[in-house]
């Protein structure tokens, strides 16, 4: 693969992401990947449903005196915009568009942090109640939940920061256009997991 | 060596290992790695053979009997087992399929890496302060309750040996889905490969309930949480769930490798194509899909209820008829071959009636009612001894002798495999068999010592005897791989004579880019139709011979590795308030992250063997080829 190759909107291919066998591979392999986390997010939803509302005797949570809707809506709502505006971000690396691209995951990243802070704020507003993580089966689950997939964000994030600081200079490429694709691929998921979370955990559990 | 190709000194020789990326030393790698903690695995056995030969022997103290016990089973079925059939397949399925290297090589490596430090991070627990004792299984009441860090060893340390094999699994899947050469279709591929396939499908979908599992294990004993911990809310069953989710598709993944050995080794050595080969594709399929299915046979007697035992054990009777259709498949591959006893078919013709046996003490157990009776006695554990060394330990020999050749390009000595094969094979049945009658007179697995009033004493002495058998039979195998080692005698590309995939159609070892050209595949078993058309070269080619590109090697997986193991040491030594803990911890972390970071950022974009250099090189091949031919002749070395 050359990297100095300069492509223009008329040369670059329909599917940057799977043009070369890097690339394809890559993109098997992500696929693969998401497979692995999709059973891995089952084990904990399975994990948090069997221990929903368990604690000591006496406990004073439960899922319907603790969650409240506003707060996860909002973030819910931020969260699905991030995974719009990355796709937005994606048309443009198709059409090879790199300042375009680059601009809506600069918009991606500010949302997801955003996303990050709310999650954050939840959580210390939690443990002040005394909700912390040790407190009973069900905190442990709840956060191990949860906070699997507030790690995903993070990783996500940095995923998105590194290949932008990566290539800003040098532009989109063979090398890297299927680099951007698995990253906005694996953001996708990390939102379909949220919406789970959601419903699982917060609108079930403030239902009762 | 041949003369031409530059001798490299030690230390080159070293780093060259520790920085590959190609799929055949990494097979090396796997395959000296497994090894050593197969021996580990078996001096632990021996001891736990020395200690019951006799009643109330005070070789081992209960304590440490628990330890040596846990260590054997993990040992065996994480660091053994497994990566010696990864070995295999990495040495051979990119080669079946007309692949240059797997389709990331790098993480290939990195997978291999993540095992060791793993693997090596699990046994140092015998230094620092005790080996985990709550049996492989790992049971949360049992493991919450022990003193020490044994089972913080064993959560940490198969982590990060889990996340290598599921590095490999995704690789096998993505090497064999887009890596396969012109005409290799699925049903053209050698059911080793086959097997690797749904071997590796099954990794990815088994490994993350395990994960989770010991993730909960480690939140539980490091960090305060309480999943398994009754009085906090937690449920102990949970564990359980998670280890048989994994663990029942985990011996599929162990024994369907083997079953792809077997069926090679039967193919080749009957000279004939393998009979059923869609029906053993399609058995392999279904055995994959059916393991998912029927994890709770292992838990019949914790309480599930009537309708779960019935729906697990119906499922579980069902696995038994795919796996059938294979015996039946083996058998008339046979029938009518032109047969020649070498050292691998002897142990695949071995295979069948031992492992039959332990599918038919399977189907027992599945049987819930019956299973009250037989779990966890010595039933159970003959049952699953006959599956594992009756199979797949059977299928490793076997393939250590059948793939030696493709992978050093020397011959392990026929004559002492096969005495191996009978010092194992007896000692092996002599130390199982009479187990299932242990088991039935009412021994308990899993205890220390049992008392001179019982009963069982002369059984157990028979069973002890039968282990020193298999000790012998696996030293004589060492002095074989020494003494082959020793004299370096070439082979030839095809050195069984009558190979039939396309790995046997390429020199042994094959040149790092393995194909100078890629293979056109015309059909099952490639090879053998250009040897029965008179094609002298082996292969057609789907290319002309041009310029190749290979992917460069790479230090980084280690070191990815390395910052875990470092990591995984301050998870543990932060609960017992040493200060260094946390830092260590960071750094480690820090170390993993920051050279995946550098992975990420720097472009490595792999290199160019030219035409030129193909040529030199095949010339080189050439003279090689026409001095073993000229050796044969005139006895010359
Ligand atoms: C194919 C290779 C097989 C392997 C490697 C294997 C391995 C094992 C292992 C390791 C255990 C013991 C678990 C423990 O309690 O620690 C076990 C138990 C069991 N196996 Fe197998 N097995 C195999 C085939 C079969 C087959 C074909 C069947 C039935 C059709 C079967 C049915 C069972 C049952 C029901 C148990 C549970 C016994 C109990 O704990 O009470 N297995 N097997
Ligand atoms: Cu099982």
């Amino acid at each position: 693969m050359d990297l100095n190759k300069r492509y223009t909107p008329q040369t670059w291919p329909d599917h940057p992401e799977t043009a070369t066998l890097e690339g394809k591979n890559k993109f098997v392999g992500f696929w693969l990947l998401l497979a692995a986390e999709t059973v891995t997010f089952a084990s904990l939803f399975a994990t948090y449903l069997a221990l929903k509302d368990k604690g000591p005797s006496g406990m004073e949570f439960s899922a319907s005196g603790l969650f409240e809707l506003p707060l996860v809506f909002a973030m819910t709502m931020i969260l699905l915009t991030s995974s719009l505006t990355s796709v937005y971000a994606m048309y443009h690396m198709k059409n090879h568009n790199f300042k375009a691209m680059q601009a809506w995951l600069g918009i991606t990243v500010l949302l997801g942090l955003a996303f990050l802070g709310l999650e954050i704020y939840e959580f210390n507003h939690y443990v002040h109640l005394g909700f912390g993580f040790t407190n009973s089966a069900f905190s442990s689950a709840f956060y191990v939940l949860v906070g699997t997939h507030g790690a995903h964000v993070v990783f996500g994030l940095s995923w998105f920061i590194a290949l932008m600081l990566r290539n800003a200079k040098r532009g989109l490429n063979m090398y890297n256009a299927p680099k951007f694709y698995l990253a906005a691929l694996y953001w996708h998921f990390i939102d379909v997991v949220w919406v789970f979370i959601f419903t699982v955990v917060y609108l079930m559990g403030v239902i009762g | 060596m041949s003369s031409n190709s530059q001798k490299k000194g030690f230390g080159a020789t070293i780093w060259d290992y520790l920085t590959t990326v190609d799929h055949k030393k990494i097979a090396i790698l796997y395959l000296i790695s497994g090894g050593f903690f197969f021996l580990v695995g078996g001096v632990e056995a021996m001891m736990i053979r020395i200690q019951l030969m006799k009643a109330g022997n005070d070789f081992l103290s209960a304590g440490t009997y628990n330890e040596v016990l846990t260590m054997h089973g993990t040992t065996m079925i994480f660091l053994a087992a497994m990566p010696i059939l990864l070995a295999f397949m990495n040495a051979v399925s990119p080669l079946q399929i007309g692949a240059r290297d797997v389709a990331f090589p790098f993480l290939n490596s990195l997978g291999f890496w993540l095992f060791f430090f793993g693997g090596i991070f699990l046994n140092l627990s015998w230094f620092l302060g005790g080996a985990p004792d709550a049996g492989w299984t790992n049971y949360a009441s049992l493991a919450l309750a022990s003193e020490g860090h044994g089972i913080d060893f064993y959560s940490l340390g198969l982590t990060i040996s889990g996340f290598g094999t599921l590095i490999a699994g995704i690789n096998f899947l993505v090497t064999i889905i887009n890596m396969r050469a012109p005409g290799m279709t699925y049903m053209r591929m050698p059911l080793f490969t086959w097997t690797t396939f749904v071997a590796s499908a099954l990794i990815l979908l088994a490994f993350p309930p395990l994960t989770v599992g010991i993730f909960f294990m480690v939140f539980d004993r490091l960090f305060g949480a309480n999943f398994f911990d009754v009085t906090m809310g937690g449920n102990t069953i949970i564990w359980e769930h998670f280890f048989w989710i994994f663990g029942h598709p985990e011996v599929y993944i162990l024994i369907l490798p083997a079953f792809g050995i077997f069926s090679e080794i039967f193919a080749i050595f009957s000279r004939k194509r393998l009979f059923g080969y869609t029906a053993l594709v399609f058995a392999t399929i279904l055995i994959g899909f059916y393991g998912f299915m029927v994890w709770a046979h292992h838990m019949f007697t914790v309480g599930l209820g009537p309708t779960a035992n019935a729906v697990f054990a119906l499922a579980t009777m069902i696995i038994a008829v795919p796996t059938g259709i294979k015996i039946f498949n083996w058998l008339l591959t046979i029938w009518g071959g032109n047969i020649s006893f070498t050292v691998p078919m002897i142990y695949a013709v071995a295979f069948i009636p031992s492992f039959v046996a332990g599918g038919v003490t399977g189907v027992m157990q599945a049987i819930a009612p019956l299973d009250y009776q037989l779990h966890d006695s010595y039933f159970i554990v003959a049952h699953f001894h006959y599956v594992i060394v009756g199979g797949v330990v059977l299928a490793i020999l076997a393939g250590t002798h059948l793939y030696w050749p493709k992978m050093f390009g020397t011959m392990l000595s026929e004559k002492l495999g096969k005495w191996t094969f009978w010092f194992f094979f007896i000692g092996f049945h002599l130390t199982f068999f009479i187990q299932h009658f242990l088991g039935l007179m009412g021994m308990p697995r899993r205890v220390y010592t049992f008392g001179a009033d019982q009963g069982w004493d002369l059984f157990n002495a028979i069973s002890s005897a039968g282990a020193l058998l298999m000790a012998i039979g696996i030293l004589i195998l060492l002095v074989n791989v020494v003494m082959t080692v020793m004299k370096g005698e070439r082979v030839g590309n095809d050195p069984w004579g009558d190979g039939r995939t396309l790995e046997w159609a390429i020199p042994s070892p094959p040149p790092f880019y393995n194909f100078a050209q890629t293979p056109l595949v015309r059909g099952l078993d490639p090879y053998w139709i250009e040897k029965m058309e008179g094609n002298k070269e082996g292969m057609v080619y789907a290319e002309p011979l041009g310029d190749i590109h290979m992917p460069n090697g790479s230090f980084i997986p280690f070191v990815i590795s390395l910052g875990m193991f470092i990591a995984a040491f301050g998870a543990m030594y932060h609960t017992d308030g040493h200060a260094w803990a946390l830092p260590v911890l960071i750094g480690g972390l820090a170390i993993t992250f920051g050279s995946m970071l550098v992975r990420s950022l720097k472009d490595d974009l792999g290199f160019h063997v030219t035409k030129e250099e193909l040529i030199a090189d095949n010339e080189r091949i050439q003279r090689e080829a026409r001095a073993l031919e000229g050796g044969k002749k005139g006895g010359l070395k």
